[in-house]
């Protein structure tokens, strides 16, 4: 047993949501309680996604238990495969199932369906997520791929572990595409994300696999290799060097000596531009999933100046790669999932920049560092509205923007330095462009600006009529969330202003809420 | 006291119940914990359960305000399924680690969830073995919010009843006044009472431990949410006589409310009229705002909280609109019968869900507003639906008079929204 307050990874049949939900003519019957659907609305919600996932939940309830749990599922599932006809279905058990031992596997098995039936065994007691993801998709490739597929004539490859929910997947998964392109390499598939069961079946045509997302493709590209004799990429093409790298892995893969565009590359440039010193030997910290965190380590020494303070990934699974990069970094590797010590190690370390996930950025607003996100778990500020890979060249220019972005621009860190003495400067207002405030607790925060206004307000504009706050009101007022306490406030005294009552009253709060309620 | 009366063709009190059980799109009771720790803040809850479980609080709180939030998951592992004594071992274990790293804590919940339950854990002994050891300085109390047991909302109803039977005895007569409500709405609410003259008032559950709250054959109780049926039963075990009335929505549904409670305390009609009359018309005057763009309206609830049957009569009456469906996961007479008699007849009600029905059903009407989880919301409005999702419905304070006017406004902004897009090209 062990306490935890936030998590960076859901359970396991979460992972294989994000496979089933990534793609199209799947169907997952999922053997679980009432509320675990919740997961549902990850999908619809955090990646505005139009469709509900196509996931079936068996829904059983205290009063099922003993009774018939399993024909639920059996229903349920009959149910799924007549409503949305898929060309598969996935089952499997969540983790209040797993302890029920139903075995949704076996069940579908005999139930004379004429579609593949793909049984899933997740532990939801050890394993995670990613996990999860990274299972299902090696279990559907395998139940799929089985047949061999002549290669297609002109060299192709499959592109491995874009997922729902994935950290730019859909934006990668274009960029890597349109590189491939200018080398003379087809994508054959591209999977999980968009691809159908038929798709699936036609992967074996390829001639070798990328892998973008070793987290949750790795075991197919294995599978693949052992089974379909396909070589599967090494290097994540994250970043200038990598995604040279990545050419010249591709270039031997492929036979070819054909090299992609790079005149749209503009981080090389933007690094080497005069305002970039300011960003020179800023020490960053680095943490996310092993595989963002291990290219941006890169990215941040090489391509941008940075220094690495430290960096740690929350997936075990990846602990040996990372233990080895932070060696060569001489620096500490911290593999946990446990956000508080996150937390203490970034407190303790100090950096003056944090790359890493959602969660990170509140740590980062807590102790006012500047947070850039570089790896799921994901928000829905993850996902722009404009093209915004991480990978390829278009990528490695995007994450010029985003290392800098919160962080002040080099002019005015010299000018901030300029004016530190003078009193609106002081060192506790921090830079304003972004995020990079000092911590303040709130309630220290909302003291203060209660403190620094004045009972009796400003002169309204119609003249000099000076509106007063009776006590009562002005309590009231501050029962109200402070983000929109300012317009209350202003709202109450234009309208008490307007009618020429002089003391604010809770009614004249109250009638000015009404009057402008919409 | 009031004009609330039955609509001419009738309620819905007696109305046919379309009940369906099946997949159901909605969360499981631990998610109340969301707004019980706000409320009880000197409360800590400790989910015994899955990694799942510790994944909805945080999908459901959606951000993370705080490092360390007063609630958690004690998530149970491989070894902790093997055998039961380890298992409460383990918890002693975390409890201990708990309560000496936050000294703050005077109440500790432990939360019952789908696998504790399954792995029948038995939280209630463990709750009583930590008071003993705890107490006085902390309170360990055990409840269900697990899936299987509890339908969202229905998590607050379950830790309010596990209250009820150490609330201290009292042989005075006073108003309890049952369900969580923010800050600001039961101050307003409280200020109601008072200048009925109507008290003393307690409050369950009261924002801190040490409040007056207790109960007796003396206590009437007064419920501000509609899926306090536990809790009811849990009152009326200690004596407590219940106060029943239509849920304070809209200014109709406040004015109700109010009366009900009034007229248990014999308070003069000129009273009443003196301490409500501003704060209804106010209200009727925030809501018409809203009002405008409802009006005419149909609409269709999904079920999800219980606030279904008391909001479409706020909606129908107050605003307007038609109500196509209202489902709700649970209809208890006893509670939503006022709320059933004013209701306006017509719409289907349904109890229980299966989901894919039930959007094969609100696909063929095209209600103008649909009222649906989270789930839902984005995939309806791909479909041409505007939709207000209703779990907004139990965060943003609603209740009284002073809320009206945004409760209306919740429902108004999506229809206001697609009035306002327009993507087309000038002709």
């Amino acid at each position: 047993m062990k306490l935890t307050v936030w998590t960076y990874e859901g359970p396991p049949h979460v992972g294989a949501m994000r496979v089933a939900t990534a793609m199209k003519g799947l169907h997952y019957v999922l053997h679980a309680p009432q509320g675990d659907t919740y997961a549902d609305l990850l999908f619809t919600m955090i990646e505005r996604r139009d469709h509900r996932p196509p996931v079936s939940y068996t829904t059983f309830q205290a009063r099922d238990l003993g009774a018939d749990t399993a024909n639920l599922f059996k229903t349920a599932c009959q149910d799924a495969v007549d409503r949305f006809d898929p060309q598969a279905i996935i089952v499997g058990a969540s983790c209040t199932a797993e302890l029920i031992q139903d075995d949704p596997g076996g069940m579908s098995e005999t139930m004379g369906f004429d579609i593949p039936v793909i049984p899933l065994e997740l532990p939801s007691y050890q394993r995670k997520e990613y996990f999860g993801a990274d299972e299902t998709f090696y279990q559907i490739v395998k139940a799929l791929a089985a047949e061999p597929v002549a290669r297609t004539e002109r060299v192709t490859c499959n592109i491995l572990g874009g997922t729902a929910l994935g950290f730019r997947h859909r934006d990668d998964i274009r960029e890597i595409t349109g590189l491939l392109a200018d080398m003379g390499v087809e994508v054959n598939v591209a999977a999980p994300l968009d691809a159908t069961p038929a798709d699936i079946a036609r992967m074996p045509a390829a001639h070798f696999n990328v892998l973008l997302y070793p987290e949750t493709g790795e075991s197919a590209a294995r599978w693949l290799e052992k089974t379909h004799g396909q070589p599967w990429t090494k290097v994540v093409p994250l970043g200038v060097g990598a995604t040279r790298d990545f050419i010249a892995e591709v270039q031997d893969l492929a036979g070819t000596t054909a090299k992609p565009d790079e005149s749209q590359l503009r981080l090389p440039w933007w690094s080497a531009s005069v305002d970039s010193t300011y960003l020179t030997g800023k020490r960053v910290f680095l943490f996310g999933d092993a595989t963002h965190v291990m290219t941006m380590a890169r990215v941040a020494c090489d391509e941008m100046g940075f220094e690495v303070a430290g960096l740690g990934c929350y997936n075990r699974e990846f602990a040996r790669p990372i233990r080895q990069l932070a060696k060569e970094y001489g620096v500490e590797a911290l593999i946990t999932d446990d956000y508080l010590e996150v937390e203490r190690t970034i407190e303790e370390l100090a950096p003056e920049m944090i790359l890493g996930t959602q969660m990170e950025r509140h740590i980062g607003k807590r102790l006012g560092i500047p947070c850039a996100v570089i790896s799921a778990p994901v928000h829905v500020q993850d996902f722009p509205a404009r093209y915004s890979p991480v990978m390829g060249f278009e990528g490695a220019n995007v994450l010029f923007d985003t290392l800098v972005h919160p962080l002040v621009m080099g002019l005015e860190e010299h000018l901030l330095a300029m004016f530190r003495e003078d009193f609106e400067f002081h060192d506790a207002a921090g830079p304003s462009h972004h995020g990079g405030h000092s911590p303040k607790p709130l309630e220290e925060a909302m003291a203060g600006q209660a403190a620094s206004e004045p009972a009796a307000a400003e002169p309204g504009a119609t003249g000099g009529d000076v509106v007063t706050w009776l006590a009562d009101a002005e309590r009231e007022l501050k029962k109200i969330p402070f983000f929109v306490r300012g317009k209350a406030r202003r709202n109450t005294e234009t309208y008490a202003a307007e009618r020429g009552v002089t003391e604010i009253s809770v009614d004249t709060l109250y009638e000015a809420k009404a009057h402008y309620a919409r | 006291m009031t004009d609330a009366s039955t609509p001419q063709g009738g309620g819905c009190r007696n109305a046919p119940v379309l009940k369906e059980r099946g997949q159901r799109e909605v969360f499981c009771g631990l998610t109340g914990i969301i707004w019980l720790h706000r409320k009880m803040q000197d409360a800590f809850f400790l989910v015994v359960g899955s990694r799942t479980c510790a994944h909805l609080l945080q999908s459901a709180a959606g951000v993370m305000i705080f490092a360390e939030p007063r609630f958690g998951t004690a998530i149970l592992e491989e070894t902790d399924l093997a055998g039961m004594a380890d298992a409460h071992q383990e918890l002693d274990r975390e409890v201990d680690r708990l309560l000496s790293r936050r000294p703050d804590i005077r109440q500790l919940f432990l939360v019952g969830s789908c696998p504790s339950e399954v792995i029948k854990l038995d939280l209630a002994r463990a709750a009583e073995r930590l008071t003993q050891k705890y107490a006085p300085a902390v309170r360990v109390l055990n409840y269900s919010g697990s899936g299987i047991e509890t339908t969202f909302t229905e998590g607050e109803d379950a830790c309010l009843a596990s209250m009820v039977p150490v609330l201290p005895e009292t042989q005075e007569r006073e108003l309890l006044v049952v369900g969580a409500l923010p800050d600001v709405v039961e101050d307003q609410m409280l200020g109601l009472l008072d200048k009925l003259g109507i008290g003393p008032v307690r409050l369950l559950p009261s924002r801190s431990l040490d409040t007056e709250t207790a109960v007796g054959p003396n206590t009437v109780f007064a419920l501000t949410q509609p899926f306090l049926g536990e809790t009811h039963a849990a009152l009326e075990r200690r004596h407590a006589r219940h106060i029943p009335a239509p849920f304070p929505f809209g200014e109709e549904g406040t004015t109700a409310w109010l009366a009900a409670v009034a007229q248990e305390f014999g308070v003069s009609r000129e009273r009443f009229e003196e301490a409500t009359a501003a704060p209804r018309a106010r209200a009727r005057k925030a809501i018409a705002a809203a009002a405008e763009t409802l009006a005419g309206k149909s609409l269709f609830f999904f079920p999800d909280s219980q606030l279904e049957i008391p909001l479409a009569r706020f909606l129908a009456r107050e605003c307007g609109m038609q109500a196509v469906e209202v489902g709700s996961p649970y209809i208890h007479h006893a509670i939503h019968g006022p709320d059933l008699d004013l209701l306006p007849a017509g719409p289907q009600i349904s109890e229980g869900q299966d989901v894919d029905k039930q959007l094969d059903r609100a696909r063929a009407a095209r209600p103008d507003l649909t009222v649906c989880g989270l789930g839902l919301a984005n995939p309806l409005e791909a479909e041409g639906l505007s939709t207000k999702w209703a779990i907004e419905l139990v965060f943003t304070p609603v209740h009284f008079y002073e809320q009206a006017g945004d409760l209306a406004g919740l429902f108004a902004r999506p229809l206001r929204r697609k009035g306002l897009l327009k993507m087309e090209a000038a002709e």
